[in-house]
């Protein structure tokens, strides 16, 4: 009895010391470079504080979503960088998934030539550095666009140009009201849908769903624009003659260059991964499952989507949100090619005008790691509630 | 009655083959003829039907051979393979013809018309790539900023390592160990110094020199080599049943994974410097590497977990049943089986490396991308951005396709064992 009571209290201090040690030597590693800072700061006559943040910025941002120039504060200029670098984000996941989905099924094909083509993508893309790819996009092949005079005309609705790409701009009245009948409408399919579920559950009716959600989707939002007073119209971008050689385009919105060729390569080198959680994910599905559907006599298109879809949803969608988070990092090479997001705005320009190395890369990276976490946690919720209930 | 009599089936054979053939084979014709002889065969035709011809002509050819059940060998083949279809018929058309009408002028741009002699950009006439750029740049793209004449060292230095390595995999098992411990041990050293010199006679090269693709190898080479061993001890840190050492080892791995690169060079560039006593002064290139392996080794952290996750309880238990302590239980019995797991994942965290090294120029260092962006910027060499990126995509979509191929023989290899 007693010699067991002695064990049991080695092994808790065998397991103590070596866990004392370590939160030592972290702890003594912190407090020798927190001193150094500090030291190091007071030599430079600064103080550590983010006081800066409301200070004058005094220089300008090529590419804003929100009004900015000079005369903002810092702190206005972290959160042009953050909007440009959801902005790239977003675009960059839109496209990345469209392409992505595609490539994936074209790998699955039984044509030959399609999965041998998509196969060689997925090698060629996903084998090349990304910031060689931004290069190549940026540097040489948008470069050799024409000039605004000779742009690439699309229709004389867009024009296609190598100082950038001018769409036209939309001009809304009563946008709010518009906003408020698309929110009514998603909140009536929502109710819809339930009430589909109900009918079909309990008595074996069967609405159609889609196309009355379609219908709603359209109709609202439709009448909102008949008497509610919602316009929209266009700004055509128009050639405008600056000097004699020099031209623009105005009246439209200019999506420069930069962004082109940074969701261009976000979105082509990300699709490379994604088709291939794709491709996993259908292949994981196995053949018995397709079989055992067609059995109980559900036709083609109610396989794929009550049997093979929710289940290669489960394999593809935590890797492919995995691959999301790598494009939002990855959007941060932005700055080797002079896009406006968050490192080059704050942690290159606000950093070498301030000299606040530690607060500014801190806050940078402080706000990549929230995102990545909150993304995290949404991701383990998701994984929990798709889990297979086993019974 | 006229729809059934069309549809092609295996009695009409002898019509509807040399039919559909004919039209197939006319529809290339035309493509062919068009992208590299200039002549529209199907001129006559208005615009925009002559542009599609081709399209249309090959869809009806590849509806009338579609014949199930043949007998003949080739054409069975063909309709399983790429004419399954209409749709399947049609994307095939569409492919073909995209890459014959794409492999013209791609060819032309990358050989035909393209210059290979001379010494400045005045040699560089015609349409096509100026691979004089390339040959007059080789060596700075290779070497960086290297001195010509020392360059000797960067070759011998990685001829070394490329012999010991080679030898490594030949000689006896005996005395493999001692080779692969001089390899990561000493090798590391000997190569440091053969590069930087300052003593033995070698001049002093300050790494601000080093560049081009041979410094992508060296951090590749180094990051490696460390990022491994950190981050199996992350792995089985994580894995621990001592609450302090576990929580340390979460923060840390996901601190690092949940930051971009570009951000944690920055501050191995700019921020961490502050943090040192003042007067000292650590080499840029040094606290590059350090960033570059901690970065990698929380993922490479992740990966190992996954391999001791996917574990068996039972080897644990039978390896404490055998009284076997902590290490010995994981570098005896649990490490070697895990690791075997995760071959896959540790090639890829690797490639991912090696494709993650180009970013070092946001912090000033110079490995090919770098170079190739200097030499753009050259006033002798202005608007040769698309051959130098193609040229520097070409290099490491080689070194990371031959990296991702090995990875898959290996994986192949293993797997057979278990």
């Amino acid at each position: 009895m007693n010699l067991k009571k002695i064990n049991i209290e080695n092994k808790k201090i065998r397991d103590l010391i070596p866990q004392v040690l370590t939160v030592l030597a972290l702890i003594s590693v912190i407090f020798y470079f927190a001193t150094n800072a500090q030291i190091n700061m007071g030599n430079r006559g600064i103080s550590f504080g983010f006081g800066f943040l409301s200070q004058e910025a005094s220089f300008d941002i090529a590419f804003s979503l929100i009004e900015f120039d000079g005369s903002y504060s810092y702190g206005r200029a972290f959160l042009v960088g953050l909007l440009n670098t959801i902005l790239v984000s977003i675009i960059g996941i839109f496209l990345a998934t469209i392409l992505g989905v595609i490539v994936g099924v074209a790998r699955l094909s039984n044509n030959y030539l399609i999965a041998k083509t998509a196969e060689w993508y997925v090698e060629i893309f996903r084998n090349i550095p990304l910031i060689l790819q931004i290069f190549f996009w940026y540097f040489a092949a948008l470069r050799a666009l024409p000039a605004p005079e000779n742009a690439i005309n699309f229709y004389d609705i867009s024009f296609l140009t190598i100082k950038g790409w001018y769409i036209p701009k939309f001009v809304w009245i009563n946008f709010d009201i518009f906003c408020y009948s698309l929110i009514l409408a998603f909140i009536s399919i929502y109710f819809l849908n339930r009430y589909a579920k109900k009918q079909r559950e309990e008595y074996g009716k069967i609405l159609p769903t889609f196309t009355l959600s379609l219908g709603i989707l359209i109709s609202i939002p439709l009448l909102s624009f008949l008497l509610l007073g919602v316009s929209l119209s266009f700004n055509y971008p128009e050639l405008k003659q600056l000097s004699e050689t020099s031209y623009t385009y105005e009246k439209g919105v200019s999506i420069i260059p930069e962004l082109i060729a940074l969701a261009l390569a976000l979105s082509m080198y990300t699709a490379t991964f994604i088709a291939e959680n794709v491709r996993a994910g259908v292949i994981g599905v196995g053949k018995g499952q397709k079989e055992a559907a067609a059995s109980i006599g559900l036709n083609k298109g109610q396989i794929l989507k009550l049997v093979v879809m929710p289940q290669a949803l489960r394999i593809i969608i935590p890797p492919t949100t995995n691959q999301y988070l790598n494009l939002t990092k990855n959007s941060s090479l932005a700055a080797a090619i002079a896009y406006p997001d968050m490192v080059l705005v704050f942690a290159k320009t606000a950093l070498m005008q301030t000299g606040r190395a530690i607060e500014i890369i801190s806050i940078t990276m402080l706000t990549y790691l929230s995102l990545s976490i909150s993304i995290s946690i949404l991701m383990n919720w998701y994984n929990k509630k798709m889990a297979i209930k086993e019974k | 009655m006229i729809l059934t009599n069309l549809k092609p089936t295996k009695e009409k054979i002898n019509t509807f083959l040399p039919l559909g053939s004919i039209f197939v084979i006319f529809a290339f014709l035309d493509v062919l003829t068009n992208t590299f002889l200039n002549q529209n065969i199907t001129g006559f035709l208005p615009q925009t039907l002559s542009y599609i011809a081709p399209l249309l002509l090959g869809y009806i050819g590849f509806y009338l051979i579609r014949i199930e059940f043949s007998g003949i060998k080739f054409l069975d083949k063909l309709n399983k393979n790429i004419n399954s279809s209409n749709f399947n018929a049609f994307l095939t058309l569409l492919i073909l013809f995209i890459i014959i009408k794409a492999i013209s002028p791609l060819m032309n741009w990358l050989i035909l018309e393209a210059n290979f002699a001379g010494s400045s950009k005045d040699d560089c006439t015609g349409n096509g790539a100026c691979w004089v750029f390339i040959k007059v740049w080789f060596n700075r793209l290779m070497y960086g900023l290297y001195p010509d004449v020392e360059q000797w060292r960067v070759n011998s230095a990685f001829i070394l390592l490329f012999a010991l390595v080679g030898i490594a995999f030949f000689v006896p098992q005996k005395i493999k160990k001692y080779f692969i411990i001089f390899l990561l041990f000493v090798y590391p050293f000997i190569g440091i110094k053969l590069l930087s010199g300052g003593s033995f006679g070698l001049v002093y090269v300050e790494t601000a020199a080093w560049g081009g693709l041979s410094l992508t190898f060296i951090i590749s080479a180094f990051a490696i080599l460390f990022c491994f061993p950190i981050g199996v001890f992350l792995a089985l840190g994580r894995r621990s049943s001592l609450p302090a050492i576990r929580y340390i080892s979460i923060g840390f791995i996901e601190l690092w994974r949940g930051v971009p690169l570009i951000t944690v060079l920055f501050m191995a560039a700019v921020m961490f410097p502050m943090f040192l006593p003042d007067g000292t002064f650590i080499d840029k290139l040094i606290r590059v590497l350090i960033a570059i392996t901690l970065f990698e080794a929380a993922y490479m952290a992740e990966v190992v977990r996954g391999g001791l996750q996917a574990l068996p309880k039972g080897q644990y238990e039978a390896a404490k049943s055998l009284g076997m302590g902590y290490w010995r239980m994981n570098v005896l019995i649990i490490l070697p089986q895990a690791l075997k797991l995760v071959i896959p994942g540790i090639a890829n965290t690797l490639l991912a490396l090696v494709k993650d090294t180009p970013l070092i120029f946001v912090v000033g260092l110079m490995e090919l991308a770098g170079m190739i962006g200097l030499a753009k910027t050259n006033p002798k060499w202005l608007g040769m951005a698309m051959e130098g990126y193609v040229f520097a995509g070409l290099v490491f979509w080689i070194i990371c396709y031959a990296m991702s191929r090995y990875s898959q023989n290996l994986e192949k290899k293993l797997s057979t064992e278990r």
